[in-house]
């Protein structure tokens, strides 16, 4: 038996996304964001998460794409990345897959600068292609920049 | 007679005299001629025998002798101080320590074994040269497992009346009475289980009459690695030794036969004593022990700092929701006077709460400080420099986790001081200074800010000397360096770049690692800088924060977006007119007070969304850093709050005036201004 990887997936405008279950804590409606002065433009701000205040990720920003209103349909997947927490702002998210090893492939380079960057494996259903993300990449931007 | 309202008074008095006896053991050794001092160091040693004595305290009496009789032939002229027995003396002032401290933890005296000091002492009275009495000392290691029955060991079991009477019964037959110490060895994972082993081979070949701790502490693993046990057995002490030792995970067992018969304070209490059964008895013992105990608990209470943390973080939280209940009690109805009171009682709670765990969180710097003598003395020999250190402000309080975290910037400092700072000997001689370089060491509270300043008289720091390296470092252009004022170029120092190994010879390392001391600091949300005077001598001076979590701040609005300025780095607020604006070097300033204050458009600043340039009557936000002011112009203001700092996490660290963020009543955030960024 192929070993079994789990993936919350999400939807930004058509396309899906995959982010391995490990790295995410819960998934949060949208609430009060308030902005942050010097951020990163794809910081769109912090929250309030039970007490703590946490940076969220526009990840539209991130991938560069046109900006979009939050609706009753957005969600903040929250991460915990080497005990820090961050939100991810996606259009929705309401479904968790199930890969097997042998259904991910190394994502093609398709020259699009973006996505060659942030995605480093796709995992195919029947009639889907599921973009799986890189974590470090998406979070650890701070540190190309400044190296 | 209970001892335990004087066990305070004991340990309060001894730490006074042991932190005395320090200073003068640190001034012996720059006058080892002095008699006064031999006559100062002689008292001290002679009270806290006294004091010892009476409480009970075998081990500090004994070392406290034993020091006492060293003091007197060094007195009388028959022994001269020499380095060794000045360390010799230091020595045996780290053992009273741990004594006292042991105290303070458990109520006992702990069971550091002092009996290569006292032979060390010993050695110094005969007259043996201090080579001879290293090499003895550590052979003694080896002897004392033949010695199995040895004499001068120390046991901590209290033989109160009780215990003695038993122990004289058990003379008169046909018994061998022993004290038995049984150490446990390091690794030993399971101690109960191993102590319950040895108490079940005794209990098989004779009786165990009293034990120190009692046997429910051993049953519970509440004691280090020892315990000692007042044995009746018709065993001799070479089978029981062995005996013992055959339990594995044992490192050392010391026994010592009880020949003498004790006294006993007065007779008819025997007489009571001997009516009862043999059983009550060894239960009374232990209750009334087990009182003792319990007072000394009560006294002090030591906490797992996490717990405190925990505490801490649900005051915050009790606030936040507080402030909540006031932002609706206020939205909700005017008219209802009882809802206000009510919460208005709250609020007083709540206050004098989390003013209460801030103090249970407070301790004095003087547990900091306190090594810091010891470690001057150390290195100031090490360097074969003179240095004096002058302590005030011990007593000052800070939060706990600074303390635990200051103390390794301070070093850092201090090292840096006798290292760099002061000059050697010869060169202090040379410049017309005292032979002796001095550094202080001050802390003391300023306002919502605790300062902690180290200051010497060396050679001091050369600004334009580091303004070169700057320029060839690449840190600074030629330009920007000859702008910088002195203390700006100074201050350079703690920049990351000059953290390096190449720094020129005349810094000699002076900036080696106070990046590491600055960044730490600024974890603290305090503030490091530093002043020289070339030739005189530079003074570090740390500002910290009182509290850590919780701080008082206005709140502000700038269109829709709030804000939190610290309250601490305001000075007033104030109203101005665009009108008497005028522009100096492309700053706005305006007269005010018959000052020019710089102004500040915080909206500008902080980039608010569609913000724009206000005109007419303007609010302005005083704020000040050091002998700085400067006006901060703001939409609104909302008053006045208690707000609980957050930090923003990894992802978002670093961010320019952004100090944190704070949860507000509604359950949004605002962030918190760092004002000094603004300057």
């Amino acid at each position: 038996m192929a070993e079994v990887k789990e993936y919350v997936v999400f939807k930004i405008e058509k396309e899906f996304y995959g982010i391995d279950i490990k790295y995410v804590e819960n998934i949060e409606k949208p609430q009060l964001i308030t902005r942050v002065p010097y951020a990163e433009n794809y910081i769109k701000g912090v929250i309030n998460l039970r007490g703590n205040v946490i940076p969220v990720v526009d990840v539209r920003k991130r991938f560069l794409l046109e900006k979009k209103e939050i609706t009753n349909d957005s969600r903040i997947i929250v991460i915990s990345y080497e005990g820090d927490r961050i939100g991810l702002i996606v259009d929705s998210s309401s479904e968790v897959v199930q890969f097997e090893s042998d259904v991910i492939e190394k994502a093609p380079k398709i020259g699009d600068s973006v996505k060659d960057d942030f995605v480093k494996e796709v995992g195919k259903e029947e009639n889907r292609i599921i973009m799986l993300l890189d974590i470090k990449k998406i979070l650890n931007i701070n540190d190309q920049e400044n190296a | 007679m209970d001892m335990n309202q004087y066990l305070e008074i004991f340990i309060d008095e001894s730490k006074e005299h042991l932190q005395e006896m320090n200073q003068i053991l640190l001034d012996l050794e720059k006058q080892p001629d002095n008699l006064e001092l031999l006559d100062a160091i002689f008292r001290i040693a002679h009270t806290i025998k006294g004091m010892a004595g009476t409480m009970g305290y075998t081990k500090i009496t004994n070392l406290t002798h034993k020091m006492e009789n060293v003091m007197h032939e060094i007195r009388s002229g028959d022994v001269d101080v020499k380095e060794e027995i000045v360390d010799i003396l230091f020595e045996c002032f780290d053992a009273l320590e741990e004594y006292v401290e042991n105290l303070i933890m458990t109520g006992e005296e702990g069971s550091l074994d002092t009996d290569n000091l006292i032979k060390k002492l010993s050695m110094v009275l005969e007259g043996e040269p201090v080579e001879k009495i290293e090499e003895e000392v550590s052979q003694t290691g080896d002897v004392v497992s033949e010695n199995i029955v040895k004499s001068n060991h120390e046991f901590t079991i209290k033989m109160d009346d009780m215990l003695k009477s038993v122990v004289n019964k058990a003379m008169m037959s046909d018994v061998n009475i022993f004290l038995i110490d049984v150490i446990l060895d390091e690794k030993c994972m399971l101690k109960a289980a191993r102590s319950f082993i040895v108490f079940n081979k005794l209990e098989d070949l004779g009786e165990i009459i009293a034990s120190d701790p009692e046997a429910e502490l051993i049953e519970d693993e509440k004691f280090d690695l020892n315990f000692q046990l007042l044995y009746l057995t018709k065993l001799d002490a070479k089978t029981l030794y062995n005996e013992i030792m055959n339990v594995s995970e044992i490192n050392e067992v010391i026994i010592e036969a009880v020949e003498e018969k004790y006294d006993i304070a007065s007779d008819d209490k025997v007489e009571t004593l001997k009516d009862q059964s043999s059983t009550s008895q060894d239960t009374t013992t232990k209750t009334t022990k087990t009182n003792i105990r319990k007072n000394q608990a009560s006294k002090t209470v030591r906490v797992d700092i996490g717990r405190l943390d925990n505490l801490m973080n649900l005051v915050s939280e009790l606030i936040i929701i507080k402030t909540r209940l006031e932002d609706e009690g206020f939205q909700q109805q005017k008219n209802s006077n009882e809802m206000h009171e009510t919460i208005e009682y709250l609020e007083r709670i709540t206050t004098s709460l989390h003013d209460a765990v801030m103090k249970v969180r407070m301790v004095p710097v003087e547990r900091t400080f306190n090594r810091f003598p010891r470690m001057v003395r150390d290195l100031s020999k090490e360097l074969g420099k003179g240095i004096n250190l002058i302590m005030s402000g011990e007593d000052t309080e800070v939060d706990r986790t600074v303390i635990d975290e200051i103390g390794d910037p301070l070093i850092h400092l201090i090292r840096n001081s006798l290292d760099h700072g002061i000059e050697s000997i010869e060169d202090r001689v040379a410049k017309g200074k005292p032979e002796e370089g001095t550094v202080n060491l001050r802390a003391y509270p300023d306002g919502n800010t605790v300062v902690i300043e180290v200051e010497d008289d060396g050679k001091g720091i050369d600004s334009e000397k580091i303004k070169d390296k700057a320029v060839s470092n690449g840190l600074l252009t030629r330009e920007e360096a000859d702008n910088l004022s002195k203390k700006e170029a100074i201050n350079l120092l703690f920049r990351a770049g000059f953290s390096t190994v190449d720094v020129v010879t005349d810094l000699s390392g002076r900036g080696v690692g106070l990046d590491v001391v600055k960044s730490k600091i600024e974890s603290l949300n305090g503030t490091v800088e530093v002043d020289s005077t070339v030739g005189q001598g530079s003074k570090f001076t740390i500002r910290l924060p009182l509290t850590l979590a919780i701080i008082q701040a206005l709140m502000i609005e700038l269109n829709k977006e709030k804000y939190a300025i610290p309250l601490n780095n305001i000075k007033e607020i104030s109203t101005i007119n665009s009108e008497n604006i005028s522009m100096i070097q492309d700053q706005e300033v305006v007269l005010y007070r018959e000052k020019t204050l710089p102004l500040i458009r915080l909206g500008d600043v902080l980039d608010v969304e569609d913000y724009e340039k206000k005109t007419g009557e303007m609010l302005v936000v005083i704020i000040k850093k050091g002998d700085l002011e400067a006006g901060v112009i703001v939409d609104k203001l909302v008053g006045q709050q208690e707000i609980v700092i957050k930090s923003l996490g990894k992802f978002l660290k670093g961010i320019n005036v952004i100090a944190g963020a704070t949860i507000l009543g509604n359950g949004g955030v605002a962030l918190i201004i760092d004002s000094n960024q603004l300057f």
